[in-house]
């Protein structure tokens, strides 16, 4: 069997009396990209910076190539942190080639430029460059040193969906090329789109694992079918299937789709403006804690 | 340890101080002014003379030569005469330690008023007396210094080059690191190969390229007005400088060695570079003053640069007769750079 690229076992991070991180455990492996998903607050990004080794665990072990990390570590990975500054008073084109200079190995000029579409910014001083490009240089300077493993902390917090887009379609090319990427989201849709496997973090755990169809199929079977309340003219103890009420309408969780329809109908219950959505990785996380990802 | 990393951090953080052009003029213009400051309005002499008011008095500006007061008195250099309408006025001055002495133009008996706790008054009042005492009855022998005289601003100019070297050193590396480590920079650093001494080395660097190309800026522009004299060679006077500004710059390191807080680092830093201006002899001699301050004094590094440097430049000393200075402001630089770098951190 291979030797994972990464793995993580039973990690803890302790502030004081609160366990950020607790005891957390997984394996990654190569020319994958795997997701920590979890609402604000779970643990993801203290997670990640341990690993980083951006801050010392307080407990666990982590194994990059299946031996404890080394000191050329640094030199394999490359990172995008959620919130950072670039150096002051340098364009975009000069910050590529400092951090080109701190590493050994590189990753061609060109290519970063080109699958991070910098071209046009690259005179372009820090400090003038928008959101979207800024987040398109740190994914740049993440690749800097041709790492074999990516970590992205939030890559498209704070973007336009039009510039997320844009970024999930970059990140997409890079694991294309056969990068391994860690990235942590609070966003379902990202974490769908980009992750072959994803953890769902919640207050410091992992409450479940596995790829999204995977999970979904797991912890959500079937759908839900969504109606105006004042459809539901009868009692609402008389539906036959489990519902809870959200922004005025009636959502019902079924098995069958087909089938839930089908008793609805029974009960002449008016179908107009009615909705059936398949479950997400947003329905996977509210049946598991009973909270919305961004609650 | 890499050469090419500690470059890379140079070059980035020398752009920085070039592209930034509101700080980087300032560097260059704040010395500039101060000296400019005290050559043209005072001459380029010492400015603590005596101000002697009078009353009653029409304006403010009084000819001394064509009042009652006695012409010994008058005739006394560095004495300044500023006329007020009555003694009220000058009295609310004199409190206010705006003048030093007060004096009745209208009076026989020579009234005069002064602050028991005024050491200038004190003087004056000597003077004033001494102007009593008719001419030929004064004791002593006078002998004037033979040789070529040392202006104030040769003595003071050393002095404003090295507070501005002390500043940008404490400012420019201490406050920006904490700055740096704050808004997340150094985090992004500390993900690359890059070590702490490799970091702080570069900084060091760039901070004395900086400050020595900065001193000779200001030096080049400062001598075409004001034609300094340097006994010394001018070779030696660098090197002291340079070792100034690794010592000043290494007190810089040590304090941004941890903590996020830009205003505590800013508090820090005024604690530390307040007391070294006043007892560093920039401004004025600590000779007379209490011992412990002069014993305190010589644990400061500026003292030890203002003394090298000023042995050479007005005294003509070889950089042999000041190793004794410059030994200290290295044992400095190393203390403070082992500190610092034991206790740097990325991101605490």
């Amino acid at each position: 069997m291979a030797i994972p690229l990464l793995e993580v076992k039973n990690l803890v991070k302790r502030y004081g009396t609160v366990n950020a991180v607790n005891g957390i455990s997984f394996t990654i492996s190569r020319g994958t990209c795997f997701g920590l998903l979890g609402p604000n607050g779970a643990g993801k990004t203290t997670a990640l910076e341990v690993i980083e080794d951006i801050i010392p665990p307080t407990s666990g072990e982590i194994l990059y190539n299946g031996a404890p990390k080394s000191p050329t570590f640094r030199e394999d990975v490359g990172i995008q942190f959620q919130h950072t500054t670039l150096l002051n008073f340098m364009t975009v084109g000069e910050t590529l080639l400092t951090f080109q200079k701190l590493y050994r190995e590189v990753e061609s000029f060109d290519y970063m430029v080109e699958i991070c579409k910098l071209r046009e910014i690259l005179g372009q001083m820090n400090n003038k460059i928008s959101g979207g490009q800024a987040q398109r240089l740190m994914l740049a300077l993440a690749l800097v040193n041709k790492p074999k493993l990516i970590f992205l902390d939030e890559p498209s917090t704070g973007l336009d969906p039009q510039a997320r887009r844009y970024l999930w379609e970059i990140i997409r090319g890079i694991k294309e090329d056969g990068k391994t990427i860690v990235l942590t989201t609070h966003s379902m849709d990202e974490a769908e789109y980009l992750c072959d496997e994803i953890a769902i973090m919640d207050h410091g755990r992992i409450i479940a694992q596995g790829s999204p169809p995977q999970l979904i199929n797991r912890y959500c079977e079937g759908g839900t079918i969504s109606l105006p309340r004042e459809n539901v003219v009868a009692s609402l103890d008389d539906l036959p299937l489990p519902y809870r009420e959200e922004n005025g309408r009636i959502v019902i969780m079924t098995d069958k789709v087909n089938t839930g329809i089908e008793k609805l109908l029974a009960m002449k219950i008016d179908l107009s403006d009615m909705t059936v959505h398949s479950p997400d990785l947003e329905d996977v996380f509210l049946n598991l804690t009973g909270r919305k990802l961004r609650d | 340890m890499s050469w090419q990393r500690m470059w890379a951090m140079f070059k980035a953080r020398n752009y920085e101080f070039f592209r930034d052009k509101a700080a980087f003029g300032w560097n260059f213009l704040f010395p500039f002014l101060i000296i400019a400051g005290f050559g043209i309005i005072f001459g380029g002499r010492d400015y603590s003379g005596f101000k002697v008011g009078v009353f009653p008095a029409a304006a403010e500006k009084v000819v001394a030569a064509e009042t009652n007061l006695p012409q010994r008195f008058i005739e006394t250099k560095h004495l300044e005469f500023i006329g007020f309408k009555s003694l009220e006025e000058g009295l609310e001055k004199l409190r206010h330690h705006k003048i030093d002495f007060l004096l009745r133009l209208d009076s026989p008996a020579g009234e005069y008023w002064l602050l028991d706790s005024s050491p200038k008054g004190y003087i004056v009042e000597r003077l004033f007396q001494a102007g009593l005492i008719p001419e030929g009855e004064a004791q002593g022998e006078r002998v004037e210094v033979q040789g070529t005289q040392i202006r104030y601003i040769d003595w003071l100019f050393p002095g404003i080059l090295a507070m501005n070297m002390m500043f940008s050193s404490l400012w420019g590396v201490g406050y920006i690191i904490v700055r740096y480590r704050k808004n997340g920079v150094l985090k992004r650093l500390k993900a690359t190969p890059l070590t702490a001494f490799e970091y702080l080395t570069a900084q060091a660097l760039s901070r004395i390229f900086l400050l020595m190309f900065t001193l000779v800026v200001v030096w080049i522009g400062a001598d075409l007005l004001f034609s300094f004299r340097v006994a010394g060679s001018y070779l030696d006077l660098f090197i002291v400088f340079a070792f100034g500004s690794l010592s000043l710059t290494s007190i810089g390191l040590l304090l941004a060695a941890r903590g996020i807080s830009e205003e505590f680092t800013s508090g820090a830093l005024n604690f530390i570079a307040w007391p070294m201006m006043f007892l560093s002899e920039v401004w004025f001699s600590l000779e007379g003053a209490p011992q412990w301050v002069r014993t305190f004094s010589q644990i400061l590094p500026l003292t030890h640069l203002l003394k090298a440097a000023r042995k050479i430049m007005n005294d003509g000393a070889s950089l042999m007769e000041v190793s004794s200075e410059c030994l200290v402001m290295l044992g400095v630089t190393l203390f403070c750079l082992v500190l610092g770098a034991l206790l740097f951190s990325w991101n605490e």
